[in-house]
This record gives structure tokens, C-alpha cells and sequence, in this order.
């Protein structure tokens, strides 16, 4: 390690920094375990992040591979070298990004003495890499579809050779434009929109910190497994959480608000009275299971509504909006995942759905904070390079570098166990930075989820959540889009004819009022669902996370951090609560009080505290005051 | 284990708390004392104003400190000049806020931030409004904040359409919300008034025009407006039919006449040389100015309810001095003036008659559709549409019940009286627990009926046998009533009021439950009384019909009393004018 006076020995090293990461070093950190926490990357959360505007540039560009060294000259006999992948291209692919509003900003550039230099350069490097891709487009477009049918081949990290191959392959994808005849997108906003003043390609790079742009796009169910972890374990102290303000559906070519809470149901000009009583009466009864229910057991929920007697209108919002399931997914599934919506509504809002501010990036790094205030200990840009086998127990006993420890947790593909690659199934994402929301209303500051049922057969169901600047991602005048759907084709090809439905861009056949796409990007992440953390003749110490999921909910995060930390610590419970600062004993002092507060902050400690005091306060002076005249 | 983070154990926290409670005590009560010997001593100064802003924001509720932080005030006032008292009351505003923090409820907070915003030289009520709004949004029911806002709007005059709109926000957010409710329903007579009507009925009118409207209409609304509101207080019901805050919006804009006061009833004897006189609402007729004047001639006479419990009452009698009106050859022209509303009523006793009175019927009066009345059948056909059709998807929904049995009622109360019993006993099985309530009210819009029955019979017969009734009421309409049969239903008691039947000869009452007498009392005219099968026990429930001097025929077959030894001969001492006694 680079630091010689850290320790060298821990109970727990943890490798990758993505939720259920993080959340598994928070938990052994707060029972007294001595956690490493190591990421290879120079950034928390994994394919969790979130960047700002420029982050994510760079990003996109990060293809460096690391030589693969021989470690087999310090094996001893009866050892075995594992190796660790190291790198993101394996779960990251299809990258490709557009740009459709003006470089620079014709008004501004008027006034102002003009962007600065970095921002020009920024500028220049983009239209340059456009316009060279334009030049291989048939060659990259041909690597991607064949990367798409043989995903397996591509995920043997061993073969460390090929693993370069796939990464250069990303370069190439990276910014090109899919079909040739496509008018240079640098050109063409400004002369279509002459009238409505853009924010430009170099503002968005000037303003770029105050982008907060997740790579995984999901919501917090407000009953759901990582809300009351938040709660439990006082790790919610560290983040601030934003209502989504509107569930939006897009039926007919139209954007349309799905009423679902009762505030909702009783303001909504869509539905009649009828409509409502229906609607209600329906929500209402399946909060409970009840034997009608379980005859359509087996049978698709969406046969379950029709025979309700709800409308057309009804049955789109229940299945696609408040269940969110397909038209086949059976009853039981869908009135599972309707219950969920409901029992969700109402504890903090009037939607089922919390957004942390800054983004979700937040929320891993929220956990490993509290890993570090019980004394975990973190490196970015380190990672461990191989683990050394102890044949006779197969546990693993340490790393190169000496450092020993009893367990080992780890996100990425372990070189011993290709198979696991070979389920990956992917996700389709797009973001797009937009410069008004797709229903607008009386607020700007709205956070809206959108579900978009399948426009045809074939095509997947796309989730979008639009978020406006009140969630301190993105800059005032713009809405950040997200994308998200089980991957068909490559996420250009499954999200770009939603995008250009629904918003405008070069390629949509006619302007509308719809909202002006400004930027985007398409990119294609494994899905970790597939992904099964046990099972793939790994070391017994050793413990595989799964990266992110297509679901929108955090459950499989949270429940495959629980249970790898139930395996490294059966009899241990799981993030109890954080104790109030002013209860912790240190060494050697048993007043405390002059020390409360000591690994906290000392203002989240006032936050807490005086709420309690005055209660008891209050009691104190209702026995002590004198009866009140007047 | 190592490395665990070591926590103080309960114990250890509880006396570490219990430490630090003493020394605040302590702190607290120093504070206290301070602050009375200094008021005690009349000392107006800022280290007076410092130590009550230690105590109050700790304590918000200490009423004595707030008035002692008034008095510095006040004294401050006087001493300093305009920009620096509205810095004090400015600083005063502030640390009101974090009172409010710690109890959002305080009566002290509120009520000293009311009288200082009054005081403040230039105050900022946008400022006072967006707070209101600020505490109603974390409690949309905190009445201390409502009450403040009401002060705030009316001092600073926000027009009454922002106003409306504000409600429209608050019922838009969560419409299970009496306070937006009933502020609306003060905002939208005065926003959307009713156009003006044609001027309004002459109140003394001659005998020959049309009757005055029965009803005044203040309080009410433009139909264009009604029509809004009724769509939004469907989409309330309709969204969730068992709130009731809605639904009672929604009666209340059905029915907004309130009832002219009159005097609705005249009637003059001439055997018993009296006079009674029947009002719209129970007055104390000895205290509003009530005047009889007979032939030209004001009458000195002793006004009395009809029984004694009653200070006020519907109905009330008086005796004429013997002799003035007993010569059945004589006319005479009474009139009753109500002096206080400028009212009155003429009644005219011609010769050879013995009786004679004037009133308005209580059909003429469309007495009973007064709940819920809007001028136009239309509207109230198509809202009882709607309702039935949420009652189409909610057949057990009580709320809508009832409403369906009120627009019915308004409608057309015989027509509907089928459905109208029907929907009652829904009702009863839905809401077992208010299943007497409803049987009250099914009594009385059954009892309505029968009135409206007998008038357009025009007799003086009121028959309501066998109709499960189980409470009696609109008494006073039946002030001419001679023969009543209220045979076969479930009451218990003749009550007080029944004493307004001052014409009635004959009351049959067999086969219920009746207890107490006790408003069989001076019926002047009662001569027969049948009381088979009910629960009279004691000879001193029959008490009150000694009070009726004509009482010949008394039939108490059936009662627990007429199984009591002696009864026969107690009777006889009892009721001596009673020849036709059956037990």
C-alpha cells in the first residue's frame, strides 16, 4: 500500500464502491470489523456514479487498461493466484453520444469576453471525434453488432489481449452517428431553431459541475428495503431526499398525468367522477388480498383488469404505470408490484418515489461515510491486484502487498469465474440533457417518472425520470432525462425512437411543442440481476456483488448486501442504528462530554439533539411555571 | 469484541440527563423569579425583555411573561421613536417564529404575535401570510394559525378572490379539510353574490297580493358559481365518498334559505276567550315586543308558553279579559304585531262563529323543502343523478344515502316516499350504531308528509298510524289539529311540545310505548284519550291529564297502571270529569 503507517491487516476487504458494496463495508465497519474499502476507480459508486457534466465527458473517454502483471513468482506451494478484472468496458458498451444544440453561444459570445480556454477545447475535441466517427461509421457499426451477438467471448478477463480489443472497440463507438446521411448535428439546431434561444454546448460544459448525471437511473420505493436501511441505520442523516412530484404516462402520443394518490384522483380533468369512484374502489380493494384474486393466480394481470370493468384509460395507468409490468406478467405479480406502489404512497408525498438531491450517486457514498466513522479505512484507485489461495482450506488469505484479512467483497468479474459473465443480460440507457419537461405545469421544479408501454411489438417498456434542477442535477433551464429498459438491440436502437417520439431532435419528422434535446448519450450496462453472487466455485471468503439492476427500485442491492454480510457475520445485526455522538465512550475519557461529537460533524450533532432536549425540557417547565394568568 | 464503538449504557445516559435536567431547573426557576420580583418592582427595561425571551422560548405557554413582555413593550413604546420600536417589534416577530418551532400550538405565541402585528408602525403582511401558509402546510389543521390568518387577511385586505384561490390550493392538496371548506362557503357569497332580485317583497304586505316569499336569500350564490362548486364537491365524493368534509360542503350549498321570521299562525276562541299565536322560530314572546290589539283597541294580556318548561317556544297563548269577545252576535278584528321585526298578523272573528284563525300553510310555506332548496327542480334532478349513480357503485355508502333521501325530500317528498323509506332502511343496516338517529328522521320527514297530506286535504284530521314512528316533532304545525291517531307505532313519550295542539279533542295512541304524559297538558278541548297497550306504570304519569278540563273518555286497557290496587277509585279522584274510563 502506498501509505506505510496504515495497518495491514483487516477483517474485511472490500473491493468497488457500488451500492451493495458500500453498504456491505458500512454494516461489518459498524459491528467493529476493520474494513479496507478499495476502488480501483478515482471516483465513489461504481457504475452507481454520478457525474457532473464534465465528469461524464471524461467518462465516456476512460479506456485505460492496466498490464496484467505476473504475480506467479511469489506463490509458494500450495497456493494459486486468482486475478481480479479491472476494468469497466466488460459491463459498459454501445457508448454513443450526441450533440444537438449550437458549440457555442452566438448571444453570449456577443457580450462576454467568451468561454474560457478548457471550454473551447472541450468543444473542439467533441466535433472533432463526431466528425472522424462519421468517417468509420460502417466499420463501428459493425463492431457493435457483433459485440452485441457474442457477448460471452468478450468476457474472459484472463485473456487479457481480448479484453483490449473490446476496449478499443469502445473508442470507436464512442460520439459516432449511426446513420450516415444525418445532417452534421453541430449545424443543424441553430438554423431550425432560430427563434428560441438555446443554452449552447459550451454553457453546458462552462456550467458542467452543477450536473449531477447518475449512470443508473432508479427511485427509492419510500417503504422500500433501502429507505428503512437509510432510516435503521441513521446513515439518512447524510443526504437529502426530493419528493417525485408526478407520475406521467405516454398513451396516444400524449404525455398524461397518472392520478394515483387521492389528491391526485380528485384534481385530475382526465378521468370523470365515474372514473374516479372506479379508480379509487379498485386501489383500495387490492391493498388486500382477497380470493377474487387468487383465481386469476397464474392468469396475466391485464386480464385481471379488463374484467374490473376499468376503462381503457384505467387499465393503461394500473398496468404500466402503477404496476409497471408488462401486459403478460401474471396477476399475482401485478397486484404484488401494485400493493408496493400504494403501500408506498403518502409516507413522504404524494407519489410512491424519493430522489436523493445531488443524485444517486449520493447514496453509496452516504454508506461509505459511515463505514469511515466507525473506522473503515478507503483508497480510491487502488484495487488489489490478485488474491492468493490457500489450496488445502480454498479460502483466500491475502493479497499481494501483504495485506491479510478474512473476507474479501468484490463487484467485479473474478477471473476464475466466466460463466457468471455469460448471463449478463443488458440495459439500455439514455441521457439527455433537454431544455423543458415533457408535461409542462405551473412548477418547473417537478420530478416526474415516465412509463412509455412498448410503441410496438417487440420493443421493450422504457422508464424515463425527468428531473428538473430543484434536484441540484442539472442547471436551471434544463431537464436531465434518464432512459431505462431491458436491452433488445443496443440502447440507441431500443431508446431512440421513444426519444425522438417524445422530444425533438434533428431526426423527429416535426417539431411540436415538445421539449429540444440539447445533448444526449446511449449506452448499454450489464444488468445485475442476472448475475448470482454465490455459487461460481469462488474461494468460501470471497463474496461476489452484482453491479446495478434494470429494476427501479434498490431491493436487489440491499438484500445482496444483507446477505453476504449474514455469511461474513451470522450472528452479528445488521447497521443498527448509529449511536447519538454524545453516547460514544473514547479511550481514556469516561466524562464524554467533552468530547461528544468527536467523529461527527458537530452540526448534524446540534440537528439532532435539541429536539429531545426540549421535549424533556418543556415537560420540566410545565411542572415548574406557575399556572398561566391573564 | 475490539474495535466496537463503545455506548454509555441506559443508565449511565438516563443520569447524565437527569444531571443535566436539575441544572436547566435550576436555571429555569432563577429565571422565573427574576423576572417576578422585577415586574413586582415595575422595572421596564431590556434585561426584563432578555430574561422572558430565555423563559418563553423554552416555554411558549407562560401566559403571565407574555403580558409582562407586553408591558415592556408598551412602556417602550413611549420612550423610543418610530424606526427603533419597529426594529423592537420586528426582533419580536423573529423570536415569535422560534416559539412557534417549539409549539406550533401555542395560544401565548399566537395571540402575542396577533397583538404585535397590530402595534408593528409598518408591518409586512405578505410576510404574515406566507408564514401562515408556511404552518398550514405542516398542519392544515392547526386552528391557531387559521384564526390568525382570518386577522391577517382582514386587516390587510387580500381581495377575496385570492382568497377562493388559496382554498382552491389547500382542498387541492387534501380535500378532507372542514377549515377550507367552510372558508369557502363565507368567500363565495361575497365573491359570486346572487344577482340581485327583483326588489324584495313589501313585508306588510294587504291581504290581496301574492305571500311573501317564504324564504330571504342572503347567504347565497350565482347559479354559474353553484354549478362549479357542485362539480367540484363530486369530485371529492366520488374520489373518496366516506369522507364527510365534502359531504357537508355539499349540503350546505344545497341548502342555503335560511327562513323569514314571521308570525305564521293566528287562532282566536271564543268559548275559552283565548288566543294563540304561532311563530316561524321559538321566540320568548315575553321579551320581543309582541302586541295584541282587539277591535282598535291594544290588549294589556299575560303572554304564556303552553308549557311551563318552555321560556321559549313556537307557540304561545294568552287569555282575553272575560267578556270581551264571548258574545257569539259580535265581530271582532284581532291583530297580532310583533314589534321587534315589524311584522304582524290580522285574524278576524266573524259572528256566529266560535273559532277562527289565518296562517300561512306549510305548504304555502314550502316548509319542508327549506333544508335543501335551489330555485331550479333541474339542477336538483340532475345532482340527484349523479348521486345515485355513485350510489349505483357504492350501494352501502351512508353519506350518499342520506344525500339521495335530501334531494328527494327537496324535490318531491310524497312522490319519493317509497324510496325514501327504502333508502332509511339501508341506512339502518349499514350504520347500525346511528340507527335511532335515523329512525328520528325517518319520523320526521314521515310526520312532514302526513302534513302536507293533511292540508291538501284540508282537514283537521292527522293520521299516522303504523309508520315506525318513533319520535314526534313539527308540533306547532298542528296547532289546529282536532283529531290525532298516532296508533301503532313506536313512541315513548308525548313530549312538552305536544301541548301546542291546543285545538285537539281527540288523541288516540294505541299500541306504542309511551311512558310519560307529559304533554297531554291544558288541551282545553281534549275529550277522549285512548292509550291501549302502551307502558303507563304509575298513577302519576296520568298526572298531567287532571290539566284538562274536558277530559270525558279515557280508554287504558293494556297498561301496567291498570293492574295497580284502588286504581279505579285513585282514578276517579284523579281525573273527576272522566265518565268513560276502560282498564
Amino acid at each position: 500500500m502506498a501509505a506505510e503507517d496504515l495497518p495491514s491487516e483487516f477483517d474485511v476487504v472490500i473491493l468497488g464502491t457500488g451500492l451493495a458494496e458500500s453498504v456491505v463495508a458500512a454494516a461489518c465497519s459498524r459491528v467493529g470489523q476493520r474494513v479496507l474499502h478499495l476502488d480501483r476507480r478515482s471516483y465513489y459508486a461504481a457504475n452507481w456514479a454520478s457525474f457532473t457534466f464534465n465528469g461524464l465527458l471524461s467518462w465516456i473517454q476512460q479506456h485505460q487498461v492496466k498490464e496484467v502483471q505476473d504475480w506467479s513468482g511469489l506463490l509458494e506451494e500450495g497456493e494459486e493466484l486468482i486475478y481480479l478484472s479491472n476494468s469497466d468496458p466488460a459491463s459498459i458498451r454501445n457508448l454513443q453520444v450526441f450533440c444537438y444544440t449550437s458549440e457555442e453561444d452566438e448571444e453570449e459570445e456577443a457580450v462576454s469576453p467568451g468561454p474560457s480556454e478548457t471550454t473551447e477545447e472541450e468543444a473542439v475535441k467533441e466535433t472533432s471525434e463526431t466528425e472522424s466517427a462519421d468517417s468509420k461509421d460502417e466499420e463501428g457499426n459493425h463492431q457493435v453488432r457483433r459485440n452485441f451477438n457474442t457477448p460471452a467471448a468478450h468476457h474472459l478477463p484472463a485473456i487479457n489481449t481480448h479484453f483490449m480489443s473490446v476496449q478499443s472497440q469502445a473508442v470507436h463507438t464512442q460520439g459516432e452517428e449511426p446513420e450516415a446521411d444525418q445532417p452534421c448535428p453541430s449545424a443543424a439546431p441553430s438554423q431550425s431553431q432560430p427563434t428560441r434561444k438555446k443554452i449552447s454546448y459550451a454553457q453546458l460544459v462552462k456550467e458542467g459541475r452543477r450536473f449531477n448525471i447518475d449512470l443508473v437511473s432508479k427511485l427509492m420505493y419510500s417503504r422500500g428495503s433501502l429507505v428503512d436501511l437509510l432510516i435503521k441505520s441513521n446513515v439518512s442523516r447524510y443526504a437529502e431526499f426530493k419528493n417525485v412530484t408526478r407520475i406521467l404516462t405516454y398513451r396516444h402520443g400524449n404525455v398524461e398525468q397518472v392520478p394515483c394518490s387521492r389528491a391526485d384522483v380528485f384534481a385530475s380533468r382526465q378521468l370523470s367522477v365515474v372514473e374516479k369512484r372506479k379508480l379509487m374502489r379498485f386501489l383500495t380493494s387490492c391493498v388486500e388480498e382477497m380470493e377474487e384474486h387468487q383465481a386469476y393466480s397464474g392468469r396475466p394481470y391485464l386480464e385481471f383488469l379488463r374484467n374490473q370493468q376499468l376503462g381503457d384509460n384505467l387499465q393503461h395507468f394500473l398496468l404500466h404505470s402503477i404496476a409497471m409490468v408488462t401486459e403478460d406478467t401474471p396477476t399475482e405479480e401485478g397486484l404484488a408490484s401494485t400493493r408496493h406502489f400504494l403501500r408506498c404512497l403518502g409516507r413522504y408525498g404524494n407519489t410512491p418515489f424519493l430522489f436523493p438531491v445531488y443524485g444517486l450517486g449520493e447514496i453509496p457514498q452516504c454508506f461509505c461515510r459511515m463505514c469511515a466513522v466507525f473506522g473503515g479505512i478507503y483508497c480510491l484507485r487502488h484495487s488489489l491486484l490478485c488474491l492468493l489461495l490457500d489450496m488445502s482450506s480454498n479460502r483466500y488469505t491475502s493479497s499481494q502487498c501483504g495485506v491479510s484479512c478474512e473476507d474479501v467483497t468484490c463487484s467485479d468479474p473474478i477471473g476464475r469465474s466466466p460463466c457468471c459473465l455469460c448471463l449478463y443480460r443488458f440495459v439500455s440507457r439514455a441521457v439527455l440533457i433537454t431544455d423543458s419537461s415533457v408535461l409542462p405545469s405551473d412548477s418547473e421544479q417537478q420530478v416526474s417518472v415516465v412509463t412509455v408501454p412498448p410503441i410496438a411489438a417487440g420493443c421493450p417498456a422504457v422508464r424515463m425520470v425527468e428531473l428538473s434542477p430543484s434536484t441540484m442535477t442539472c442547471v436551471p433551464g434544463t431537464h436531465l432525462v434518464h432512459l431505462t429498459c431491458q436491452s433488445v438491440g443496443s440502447a440507441y436502437e431500443d431508446l431512440s425512437p421513444v426519444v425522438t417520439r417524445m422530444f425533438h431532435t434533428p431526426e423527429s419528422p416535426d417539431r411540436g411543442s415538445r421539449p429540444s434535446v440539447l445533448w444526449c448519450l446511449y449506452f448499454n450496462m450489464a444488468d445485475g440481476w442476472g448475475v448470482e453472487p454465490e455459487g461460481h466455485d469462488l474461494p468460501s471468503n470471497v463474496f461476489l456483488c452484482s453491479g446495478p439492476d434494470a429494476a427501479l427500485g434498490h431491493d436487489h442491492a440491499v438484500r445482496q448486501a444483507e446477505s453476504i454480510f449474514q455469511k461474513i457475520l451470522p450472528e452479528e445485526d445488521f447497521c443498527p442504528p448509529a449511536p447519538n455522538p454524545e453516547d460514544i465512550i473514547y479511550d481514556g475519557d469516561n466524562s464524554s462530554s467533552s468530547t461528544a461529537g468527536g467523529l461527527e460533524e458537530p452540526e448534524e450533532e446540534r440537528q439532532e439533539e435539541p429536539e429531545e432536549e426540549h421535549q424533556e425540557e418543556k415537560q420540566l417547565l410545565e411542572e415548574a411555571s406557575p399556572p398561566a394568568e391573564e | 469484541m475490539h474495535g466496537r464503538v463503545k455506548i454509555k449504557t441506559t443508565a449511565q445516559q438516563e443520569e447524565e440527563k437527569r444531571k443535566e435536567r436539575e441544572k436547566k431547573l435550576k436555571i429555569y426557576v432563577a429565571a422565573r423569579d427574576a423576572c417576578f420580583s422585577k415586574r413586582s418592582e415595575g422595572v421596564w427595561d431590556d434585561e426584563a425583555l432578555q430574561l422572558t425571551q430565555q423563559l418563553l422560548s423554552s416555554n411558549p405557554d407562560f401566559a403571565t411573561l407574555w403580558n409582562y413582555r407586553r408591558e415592556i413593550l408598551m412602556h417602550l413604546e413611549t420612550v423610543k421613536d418610530e424606526d427603533e420600536v419597529q426594529k423592537i417589534y420586528e426582533a419580536e416577530l423573529l423570536f415569535l417564529e422560534s416559539c412557534l418551532k417549539v409549539n406550533p400550538k401555542s395560544y401565548g405565541s399566537w395571540h402575542h404575535r396577533g397583538w404585535v402585528s397590530a402595534r408593528l408602525p409598518r408591518p409586512d403582511w405578505a410576510r404574515e401570510l406566507s408564514l401562515c401558509d408556511r404552518c398550514l402546510s405542516l398542519d392544515d389543521r392547526n386552528f391557531h394559525c387559521w384564526d390568525y390568518r382570518r386577522m391577517v387577511v382582514k386587516i390587510s385586505g387580500v381581495p377575496v378572490d385570492q382568497e377562493l384561490a388559496f382554498t382552491d390550493r389547500l382542498i387541492g392538496s387534501n380535500f378532507s379539510n372542514y377549515s377550507s371548506w367552510h372558508y369557502r362557503s363565507t368567500l363565495l357569497p361575497l365573491l359570486h353574490p346572487e344577482s340581485p332580485e327583483p326588489p324584495s317583497p313589501c313585508r306588510e304586505p294587504p291581504q290581496t297580493s301574492p305571500p311573501p316569499s317564504p324564504q330571504t336569500h342572503s347567504h347565497r350564490v350565482c347559479e354559474e358559481q353553484l354549478l362549479k362548486e357542485y362539480e367540484l364537491v363530486q369530485n371529492a365524493f366520488f374520489t373518496d365518498p366516506n369522507d364527510q368534509s365534502a359531504w357537508f360542503y355539499y349540503r350546505w350549498l344545497l341548502g342555503r334559505a335560511e327562513r323569514e321570521e314571521m308570525i305564521s299562525c293566528v287562532y282566536v276562541s271564543r268559548d275559552e276567550e283565548r288566543v294563540a299565536v304561532a311563530f316561524s322560530r321559538p321566540v320568548n314572546a315575553q321579551s320581543v315586543g309582541l302586541l295584541l290589539v282587539l277591535d282598535g283597541q291594544p290588549q294589556r294580556v299575560e303572554w304564556r308558553s303552553v308549557h311551563p318548561r318552555f321560556k321559549h317556544s313556537p307557540v304561545w297563548i294568552c287569555d282575553l279579559p272575560p267578556g270581551t269577545i264571548n258574545d257569539i252576535s259580535n265581530e271582532h278584528n284581532l291583530t297580532v304585531h310583533w314589534t321587534e321585526k315589524h311584522t304582524h298578523r290580522d285574524c278576524a272573528l266573524y259572528t256566529g262563529r266560535t273559532e277562527s284563525w289565518c296562517r300561512d300553510s306549510a305548504t304555502d310555506q314550502e316548509l319542508f323543502r327549506s333544508e335543501l332548496s335551489v330555485e331550479k327542480t333541474s339542477v336538483l334532478q340532475s345532482e340527484l343523478q349523479s348521486v345515485n349513480q355513485l350510489q349505483e357503485l357504492e350501494p352501502l355508502n351512508k353519506w350518499c344515502l342520506l344525500t339521495i333521501i335530501l334531494l328527494m325530500r327537496a324535490l318531491d317528498p310524497l312522490g319519493y316516499e317509497k324510496e325514501t323509506l327504502a333508502h332509511f332502511q339501508t341506512l339502518k343496516e349499514v350504520d347500525a350504531m346511528r340507527s335511532a338517529y335515523y329512525s328520528d328522521l325517518c319520523s320526521k320527514f314521515m310526520i312532514e308528509n302526513t302534513i302536507l297530506k293533511m292540508e291538501y286535504a284540508e282537514v283537521r284530521v292527522f293520521s299516522i298510524s303504523d309508520k315506525n314512528l318513533t319520535t314526534l316533532c313539527h308540533l306547532d304545525q298542528l296547532l289546529l289539529v282536532t283529531h290525532i291517531n298516532l296508533s301503532s307505532n313506536q313512541l315513548q313519550q308525548l313530549p312538552p311540545q305536544f301541548a301546542m295542539l291546543q285545538c285537539l279533542e281527540v288523541l288516540e295512541a294505541d299500541n306504542n310505548s309511551i311512558e310519560n304524559l307529559e304533554g297531554v297538558y291544558h288541551l282545553p278541548k281534549l275529550e277522549e284519550v285512548l292509550l291501549k297497550n302502551n307502558k303507563i306504570s304509575t298513577l302519576a304519569d296520568l298526572q298531567p291529564l287532571a290539566s284538562c278540563p274536558k277530559l270525558k273518555r279515557l280508554d287504558l286497557r293494556g297498561n301496567p297502571v291498570a293492574q295497580t290496587p284502588n286504581v279505579e277509585s285513585e282514578l276517579a279522584e284523579l281525573l273527576p270529569s272522566v265518565t268513560d274510563l276502560l282498564l
